[in-house]
């Protein structure tokens, strides 16, 4: 079954067209690696995705579990079963981590319990009191997104470098929490989530498996594969030397 | 302890309510109602706390004398208007009594143009009270003018804790007039809250600290359209160690707002910090904050900050991918905006300025 499936899309920020004819299809039970330098464009495509407001979407369509959800206000998609952990999330003043944990609890249908279960297993417990990302340390936004994410408990996850500044005590807490998110424990027949997981280091990789990889290079995906055969090349070719063999090997791929 | 609360009217009732009225007397140590110039009732549960009209207390006391314009002076149009005619109510915890569940004392609005009230409230030595005082107008008074002195008095190591609530009219106009005196080590905590239109509420009430003595005043004002809040508070730390914290969320939904407050440092090791925050929810309105520092003594550590804003998009954005609607993740945001930390506030007390908090909202979302 289609979990997501992207058709040509284009994005525009600002007026400058920032991703273009970008495709992806994500079948329910995989999970899609997102590779890319530094500005290629990642992260939009998740705020595209998500429907952050910014994002001006200015050709295609996203498709998600059968419907066209292009113009859909984010909280819809997210009540659909989209669910987003970013890079960069702000600060939100007066507003608790505790608050935001219950209103995801109450949306799922998780019990209070559950908060402080997966509180506890994210390292979170004595923050839920905190105002939201405010002071938290890098790896404690990494932690917290990953915890509202569990209580939300979405069918399809995007997942923005949840590895970054995340520090070696921490990594197999982030590594367990997405495998649990994603199911990538049980067998792939019996798994019902589908993600996309932006990774600029591969790091993560360590901990979750994938199904697939991608690269997004300057705005366009140049490549799909395996993903660590894919990040294998990055290694060694570096992102430029990577594509250019990708484009060798399928010229299409990121035709104009 | 078996006195009941007499019936009341249901629309009477239900305004009440919406001050923090609460009627039940397990929820309350004492409760007093003032309807236009007319005391309807005054009850107590409790040993140790007088609660009575102010009529009444002078009579019962001839020393209240010496409270009467000590702290205030009527040196305005106002409160020389109500030093002519007046009633109020009186409050009073004896030494070393604490009442930690609140004495509640309301103000009604019904049929009279100006209602004209002088409260006093003490403090003993060495006690403890909490008191919520609620004011409101009946439902259709459209106009009129609402004129409150109140007088504090919060002796040697007392603490008195007074949570003001509003809940007016567009039309009408509303100038209290309150003072604080705080002796040595004491504590004067006010809390104000407005959640309804009103012409004009405009107030500076002053806290005169000694030495050790501590006062904080907070407070959260909503200006709908056509509503002018001028609001301050003033503390002047005269005794050696005392400290001041001055607290305020304003927001304007279309009204204009002056949030004000000013901390006189007059005395050596005295600390003040004033906290204005102000949130603009509308293209209409304003919201002007005024803080003030004084010092006039070396030894002095005051500060403040100010901050006015509208509320962030990608924080509404945020709490949408969450799942919250836009005026869910809205209203969250005010929420958060309201809340204060208020250090020393009773449990109680807590929950009482929660609902009055709520009430904020509710008239938001209309
Ligand atoms: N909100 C925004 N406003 C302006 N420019 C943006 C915005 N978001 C992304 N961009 C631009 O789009 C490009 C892609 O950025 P981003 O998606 O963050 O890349 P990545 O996540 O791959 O590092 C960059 O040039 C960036 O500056
Ligand atoms: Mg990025």
């Amino acid at each position: 079954m289609d979990a997501l499936r992207v058709v040509n899309l284009g994005v525009k920020v600002g007026g400058r067209k920032i991703l273009q004819n970008i495709n992806l299809y994500i079948q329910q039970g995989q999970t899609y690696v997102l590779f890319g330098p530094n500005g290629s464009g990642k992260s939009s495509l998740l705020s595209a995705l998500i429907g952050h407001p910014s994002y001006n979407i200015y050709d295609g369509r996203i498709m998600f579990k059968g419907m066209d959800i292009t113009t859909l206000p984010t909280d819809e998609r997210v009540r659909m079963g989209m669910g987003i952990a970013f890079q960069n999330p702000p600060k939100v003043s007066g507003v608790k981590l505790i608050d935001i944990l219950r209103h995801c609890a109450r949306i799922s249908g998780q019990s209070e319990e559950k908060i402080q279960e997966y509180a506890e297993m994210m390292k979170m417990a004595d923050m839920l009191n905190r105002n939201v990302n405010s002071g938290f340390s890098g790896g404690e936004v990494k932690r917290s997104e990953l915890l509202q994410l569990l209580l939300l408990n979405p069918d399809f996850i995007m997942l923005d470098e949840p590895d970054s500044g995340v520090d070696l005590d921490n990594i197999s807490i982030v590594g367990d929490a997405i495998r649990k998110l994603l199911e990538r424990d049980r067998s792939a027949e019996e798994r019902q989530k589908s993600g996309l997981l932006i990774t600029h280091t591969g790091h993560i990789l360590k901990y979750v498996d994938a199904d697939y990889g991608v690269i997004l290079y300057k705005g366009r995906i140049a490549c799909i594969g395996n993903p660590y055969d894919i990040l294998e090349h990055i290694e060694e070719y570096g992102y430029e030397g990577c594509v250019e063999k990708c484009l060798r090997r399928f010229p299409n791929s990121n035709q104009k | 302890m078996s006195e009941k609360v007499p019936e009341l009217e249901p629309e009477v009732r239900k305004k009440l309510e919406s001050v923090g009225a609460e009627l039940k007397p397990e929820e309350r140590s004492g409760t007093f109602l003032q309807v236009d110039q007319d005391v309807k009732f005054s009850l107590k549960w409790l040993e140790g706390v007088e609660l009575m009209g102010i009529k009444q207390a002078m009579e019962k006391h001839d020393w209240l004398e010496d409270y009467l314009w000590r702290a205030v002076k009527p040196e305005d149009e106002y409160t020389r208007d109500v030093e002519e005619e007046f009633n109020g109510y009186f409050i009073r915890a004896l030494p070393n009594v604490r009442v930690e569940v609140p004495v509640e004392a309301c103000l009604y609005m019904r049929e009279v143009k100006k209602q004209k009230v002088h409260n006093i409230i003490i403090a003993e030595e060495g006690s403890e009270i909490n008191i919520l005082s609620g004011c409101t107008s009946h439902p259709g008074v459209h106009s009129g003018m609402h004129i409150g002195v109140s007088e504090f008095y919060v002796k040697k190591n007392a603490k008195l804790t007074f949570t003001m609530i509003h809940s007016w009219d567009t039309g009408i106009d509303v100038r209290p007039r309150s003072a604080a005196i705080v002796e040595e080590g004491g504590v004067f905590i006010s809390n104000y809250i407005l959640h309804s239109p009103v012409k004009v509420v405009q107030m500076y009430p002053a806290a005169y600290l000694k030495k050790d003595a501590t006062a904080i005043f907070s407070s959260i004002v909503v200006a709908t359209e056509n509503s002018i809040v001028d609001l301050g508070s003033r503390a002047v730390l005269e005794g050696e160690n005392s400290t001041a914290d001055i607290l305020s969320r304003t927001i304007s939904r279309g009204g204009g707002v002056i949030a004000r407050g000013h901390i006189v440092g007059n005395a050596s090791d005295v600390r003040g910090h004033l906290e204005c925050r102000g949130l603009m929810l509308s293209e209409e309105g304003y919201i002007h904050a005024i803080p003030e520092l004084e010092a006039r003594y070396p030894n002095v550590d005051l500060s403040h900050e100010a901050a006015i804003g509208k509320i962030a998009e990608d924080e509404i954005f945020y709490l949408m991918s969450r799942g919250l609607s836009r005026d869910e993740a809205t209203s969250a945001i005010i929420r958060g905006f309201m809340e204060i930390e208020i250090k020393g506030l009773p449990e109680f007390l807590k929950k009482e300025i929660d609902k009055a908090i709520g009430m904020v909202e509710k008239g938001l979302s209309v």
